[in-house]
């Protein structure tokens, strides 16, 4: 009886198994069709502090009903955490798909091997605005030849630190990596119920930082210079300054929410994190420097971090889409968002108009100066960071489960696997 | 799942208008070579383990208690377990998180621990997920019994205390034994929720824990699959996990039909 039942269920399995998963065929460009009225669905980022976003976006909603008669938009704000999964489902699912994304610059490569994202380039040349986009930003947003997204707004970190307890302390800045770590040390010890810097053990674009300052970079992850990185980041999840319990476990959005909360003596944060700081009781009590390098008065390389807005080839409304991404990617939506949010724009006007205007930005400006790096443009990348290898190495080593040479040996193992594959 | 046979077998794009290719036994040999694929396994099958022994000890102790206890505290007994079984897991994990937060958790302001992460060590993380496990699916277990025990003849356990059994002996060998094929069905059920728990460990551990310490095989193919978009490894761990439980309960049915009772 149970054998038959068996034999049945394998039965039934083979049979269903002719079922494969359809692929869809979806439209070449996003400036041919579509109807012009209906709802746009739209996926932005959801953000430590959204409201400010929320408000801006709600303006260009507001603006863009009004020119287009029939027809609304419904934002939802995806997290960031999961947002992998979610794009790969909506590539997959055409009826469920939104039409306009915003997406970091680092999924790029991924989105674009997964052929979900639509070809901008008509777009671009057909906006008037779009001239004023520098090359640099569109490289950003272009893989093999074809423009793919169109830069929304540009990222940097630095090392945010409080005056207040600087100043309490008698502290200086850092200007050098062991400088940080004897400040993050001091902050500590004087003030038990702050970490000395918000170091996160899932906060990869913190931690990269030091790996790029000593010479090190993921392609060469179990390299000395990659180790030697690796180590100054992780001697700050340490109990003197940033204990594992607390912090190990820690991703870059919650090191925004430590800081802002008052609980972190240093933070290393991007431009855009300014408007969650402020809204937190750190408000007007801190200041912001480059991260210092391994040598005395460098300056560690950032990560060249950005979002981009880009249209989904599943879209049903392609021309309307492309109406609303110009819209609020124009210089009085970035503007607005740099005031809301601290976004830097990637239009040049709107860059110079705030750079100009708000001494907060010369930090993050100084540190674009110095050199910025990026993570390898390749769609391994996406795999790389889908399957956390950077942040297991990093909390591998800052909870004494591996040590440096065993982590990195093993991150490079799937590193060079997720590249080649 | 079946699908999920034919996956195994290619190397899926996602919409990419490629064709999927064969790879074989790719994809199986890749993750019997995974030294994270056995140690993954080792704690899935533990975690499931204890979970299902623990759910079953409560369950049926809490299914004994229903029937000796008086009408009120029956009724508030059986209201509490249905309102834990009504919650979806996901609200369930996710107030429970509230409850065991670091800095701001009910329970260590209650009991002082200010400040002590649960989910940092591998083991308090397990056991904190654990006991959520089994607080979603005692309830099933205990009503179940309940009925089958309120279903056994008076007359019998009547017998057995004239004949002066202890509560105890009553249990074991009047109970159990006229249980044994509802217990079956609580067993096999209890295996194949707890062995493909997802919902608990995914919220709760942040999607694994640190440094992935808490993945079970669930969590793990989910990451594979639609994360990291390995849809063929990802497969392969489900169709691991399918032929594992259909094993286990092929292995229970038989020891149960040896031991002579019907099903």
């Amino acid at each position: 009886m149970k054998r038959r039942l068996a034999a049945t269920l394998v039965v039934a399995g083979l049979a269903l198994g002719a079922c494969s998963p359809s692929t869809s065929t979806p439209a070449s460009t996003a400036s041919n069709g579509g109807p012009r009225t209906g709802a746009l669905k739209v996926w932005l980022f959801e953000e430590p502090n959204r409201a400010p976003k929320d408000a801006v976006v709600k303006d260009a909603i507001a603006e863009f009903t009004a020119a287009h008669p029939n027809t609304s938009v419904d934002v939802a704000y995806i997290a960031v955490d999961t947002r992998s999964a979610r794009f790969k489902g909506a590539f997959n699912d055409p009826a469920s798909a939104p039409d306009v994304v915003e997406y970091g610059n680092t999924d790029l490569p991924e989105y674009a091997e997964a052929g979900g994202l639509a070809d901008l380039g008509p777009v671009v040349s057909g906006w008037s605005e779009g001239a004023d986009l520098g090359a640099d930003a569109k490289a950003t947003a272009t893989y093999r030849n074809t423009l793919l997204g169109v830069p929304w707004y540009l990222g940097v970190r630095a090392l945010y630190y409080r005056t207040d307890v600087f100043t309490e302390l008698g502290l200086k800045p850092p200007t050098s990596e062991a400088e940080l770590t004897a400040t993050a040390r001091t902050i500590h010890a004087k003030k038990p119920a702050m970490v000395g810097i918000a170091a996160g053990g899932k906060y990869t674009f913190g931690a990269l930082p030091f790996i790029w300052a000593n010479g090190g970079d993921i392609t060469s992850i179990s390299s000395p210079q990659s180790r030697a990185g690796l180590t100054a980041y992780t001697d700050l999840i340490k109990p003197d300054i940033c204990p594992a319990p607390q912090c190990a476990d820690l991703t870059g959005g919650k090191t925004v929410d430590l800081f802002a909360a008052g609980k972190a003596g240093m933070a290393i944060l991007g431009n855009f994190n300014r408007g969650a700081v402020d809204a937190g009781v750190a408000k007007g009590k801190y200041a912001v420097v480059p991260l210092p390098g391994s040598t005395p008065g460098s300056v560690a390389p950032a990560f060249a971090g950005g979002n981009n807005l880009g249209i989904m080839k599943n879209s049903k409304r392609p021309a309307l889409a492309a109406d609303f991404l110009t819209l609020l990617a124009s210089k009085k939506y970035q503007a607005k968002m740099y005031d809301a949010m601290g976004n830097l724009p990637t239009l040049n006007s709107a860059r110079s108009d705030v750079a100009t205007k708000d001494p907060f930005l010369k930090p993050f400006l100084d540190t674009i100066k110095a050199g910025t790096k990026f993570v390898p443009l390749n769609p391994g990348w996406g795999k790389i960071d889908a399957q956390a290898v950077l942040p297991t190495m990093i909390q591998k080593v800052a909870t004494g489960k591996a040590t440096v040479d065993q982590a990195t040996d093993e991150a490079a193992k799937q590193i060079s696997a997720a590249l080649t594959s | 799942m079946a699908v999920g046979v034919d996956l195994v077998f290619r190397q899926a794009q996602v919409s990419g208008g490629q064709p999927t290719r064969f790879v074989g036994a790719d994809n199986y040999t890749r993750l019997f070579d995974d030294p994270q694929f056995w140690s993954v396994l080792v704690a899935t099958v533990l975690f499931a383990a204890a979970c299902v022994l623990a759910t079953l000890a409560v369950g049926a102790g809490l299914a004994v208690l229903l029937t000796r206890a008086s009408r009120w505290p029956r009724l508030a007994l059986s209201l509490a377990a249905m309102a834990a079984w009504a919650v979806p897991a996901i609200s369930g994990s996710t107030v429970w998180m509230f409850l065991f937060d670091t800095d701001l958790g009910l329970v260590n302001q209650v009991l002082g621990l200010d400040g002590y992460n649960w989910t940092y060590d591998r083991y308090t993380a397990f056991a904190l997920v654990g006991a959520v496990v089994v607080w979603h699916s005692f309830p099933f277990v205990m009503v179940t019994l309940y009925a089958g025990i309120e279903a056994i003849p008076k007359s019998t356990l009547e017998a057995a205390a004239i004949d002066g059994a202890s509560t105890w002996r009553t249990f074991w060998r009047i109970m159990v034994p006229i249980l044994r094929p509802l217990l079956a069905i609580v067993v096999i059920q209890s295996i194949i929720w707890d062995f493909k728990v997802f919902t608990q460990i995914y919220v709760m551990t942040a999607g694994g824990g640190i440094a992935g310490q808490n993945l079970t095989l669930n969590v793990w193919a989910y990451q594979q699959a639609f994360a990291a978009s390995e849809y063929g490894l990802g497969s392969a761990i489900g169709v691991v996990m399918m032929l594992i439980l259909l094993v286990v309960t092929l292995l229970y049915l038989r020891t149960l039909k040896r031991s002579g009772e019907p099903l």
